[in-house]
């Protein structure tokens, strides 16, 4: 299988965004990715694996396949859970290092920056400065 | 005045705004209320005409700001009826106001094995400084359950109240759930033991007549930012004969009379509580938010706000998926929902989209929504410069989010 970059991923999330004139739209298409998506298996839904946030609970496991980093993650709100859908498929299957350094604006070109505004609201944040760190310290080992 | 909710609406500069390309609907007020033209004006004249340090200067904008400083303290007084303006306490907040009482009142009356009451609707403001009393003191902390209503079960505090009963801590209108609670009867209980009560009003004094020698409670707090006033600005009232006797809780200038290196004696009441340089502006702008209710009258507020509760109660409650978490008989324009099973941070997102700000989790209130096995809930909490016109606009809302969400 081809291993896109983070980059050309994230365009591709930000020209499929384009074509939503509609705010509501937009988040039912969130929701949808949110709702389809089973993104992890309910034995990594423990205490240790929990990120913290204040409103929505976010739990990210991850896992080093052949030198790539492969995550997984759950919310209990679909807001949140259609957007972590987003963030894996831009960060998963790439390298530590990339990942570690990923800039990660697509968020802000699809209109979803607020999501980020709060750490302790949804989680979100919490759970991509997670995903860095988990990236870094792989990285860091090579 | 006759009560006309467009003039009204006009004296808020904010709800001219739109948010998302939609007129701003703002219900969360229980987090913090708008502020009136006169507020932001009050505190712009201030900076600009007579900014000075209060209590100590000779010169003229020194004294004026004193005077202004003082003439609010006043007010405030007259406005929750306390007999003496020594016995207004000015604080950041109600949070400072509960922690100065838990960590003063507690300093000197409190000591290993006595117990204070709370109830399970606390707000973390006033539970969170009775468990650092009780993790340096060793008091007890006894909790008053809640019923399903969200009403405080009376018979349990009854039962709660012991020879070690030391302090009962209450809040007067819960946040997350609206409930009004029976402080008064409480307090009488308490009394009868000779038991001093503090009372959060936090969530009450914006809503209804507050009259503390009426209530008979010991201790009274709030904020100003929740009466249409600045934020960082709020009062502890407290019957003169705890406050004397109680330590100071903090030390710096202007709460002392005397220092030297041996011994220091501490200035009056209020003085005394009141460290350091004060929110002098606050203090101001927070005077002129009391004179605003004054002017519209307390009494005009408490009954339009009741209509507007009833015209949402029977609005949301037509929609069947929608459940409401508080259904106290006595309760104030708070309404704490839920919509089938969606999450409440899905539908407060879905809401401001559509320009309604409610505030969804757990309200600062984690016990009582853990007591109701719920991750949270949407709250809308109405003000009396909100409308009619926009409760429909929240259903339609709500109507939304089900259909986005279900």
């Amino acid at each position: 299988m081809e291993n896109f970059t983070i980059q050309e991923i994230e365009d591709e999330i930000v020209s499929e965004f384009e074509m939503f004139t509609d705010w509501s739209d937009k988040y039912e298409y969130i929701i949808e990715l949110g709702k389809k998506l089973p993104l992890i298996d309910e034995k990594y839904k423990t205490e240790v694996n929990k990120v913290q946030g204040c409103q929505s609970q976010v739990w990210l496991h991850s896992d080093l396949e052949n030198g790539r980093l492969i995550f997984s993650a759950d919310s209990d709100a679909i807001i949140t859970k259609g957007l972590i859908g987003l963030l894996i498929r831009v960060l998963s299957n790439q390298k530590p290092a990339d990942v570690a350094n990923a800039k990660l604006d697509f968020i802000e070109k699809i209109g979803m920056k607020e999501h980020l505004s709060s750490t302790r609201a949804n989680g979100l944040v919490s759970m991509i400065n997670h995903m860095r760190r988990i990236a870094q310290k792989e990285a860091n080992k090579n | 005045m006759t009560f006309d909710v467009n003039k009204i609406r006009n004296d808020f500069p904010i709800l001219k705004q739109k948010i998302n390309g939609k007129p701003l609907v703002y219900f969360d007020n229980a987090a913090t209320s708008q502020k009136p033209q006169i507020v932001i004006d009050t505190l712009r004249k201030y900076y600009e005409e007579y900014n000075s340090n209060i209590h100590r200067g000779v010169h003229f904008l020194s004294a004026k700001a004193t005077d202004r400083y003082e003439a609010a303290r006043n007010r405030i007084k007259e406005f929750i009826n306390a007999d003496k303006s020594g016995e207004i306490i000015f604080t950041k907040g109600t949070t400072e106001a509960i922690n100065l009482v838990a960590s003063s009142y507690g300093e000197k009356f409190l000591k290993e094995g006595d117990e204070v009451i709370i109830s399970e609707m606390e707000h973390h403001s006033n539970i969170v400084p009775w468990q650092l009393l009780r993790d340096k003191k060793k008091i007890v902390l006894k909790i008053i359950p809640v019923s399903d209503s969200g009403e405080i079960i009376f018979e349990e505090f009854e039962k709660l109240i012991s020879k070690k009963t030391k302090f009962v801590s209450i809040v007067h209108i819960s946040n997350s759930l609206g409930t009004i609670n029976p402080v008064q009867e409480m307090i009488k209980v308490a009394h009868k033991h000779k038991i001093p009560v503090l009372v959060d009003g936090a969530q009450s004094v914006p809503h209804s007549q507050i009259d503390v020698r009426y209530l008979d409670c010991d201790f009274f707090a709030f904020s100003g930012h929740k009466v249409f006033g600045p934020t960082g600005i709020g009062v502890l009232y407290g019957k003169k004969e705890f406050l004397e006797k109680m330590p100071p809780y903090q030390g710096g200038g202007d709460m002392i009379k005397n220092v030297t290196f041996e011994k220091t004696t501490y200035n009056d009441l209020p003085y005394k509580f009141e460290a350091g340089t004060p929110n002098v502006a606050g203090v101001i702008g927070m005077g002129a938010a009391i004179d605003y209710i004054n002017f519209v009258g307390m009494g005009n507020i408490s009954a339009y706000e009741k209509e507007l509760l009833k015209y949402a109660t029977e609005k949301l409650t037509q929609i069947p998926e929608l459940r409401i978490i508080g259904t106290a008989k006595r309760k104030a324009s708070v309404i704490s929902f839920l919509v089938g099973n969606i999450h409440p941070y899905d539908a407060g997102i879905i809401l401001d989209q559509l320009g309604v700000a409610v505030r969804t989790g757990v309200h600062c209130t984690q016990p009582i929504i853990d007591r109701f096995k719920i991750p949270g809930t949407v709250r809308a909490s109405f003000s009396f410069y909100n409308t009619k016109e926009e409760i429909d606009i929240l259903e339609y809302g709500i109507k939304k989010v089900i259909k986005m969400l279900k």
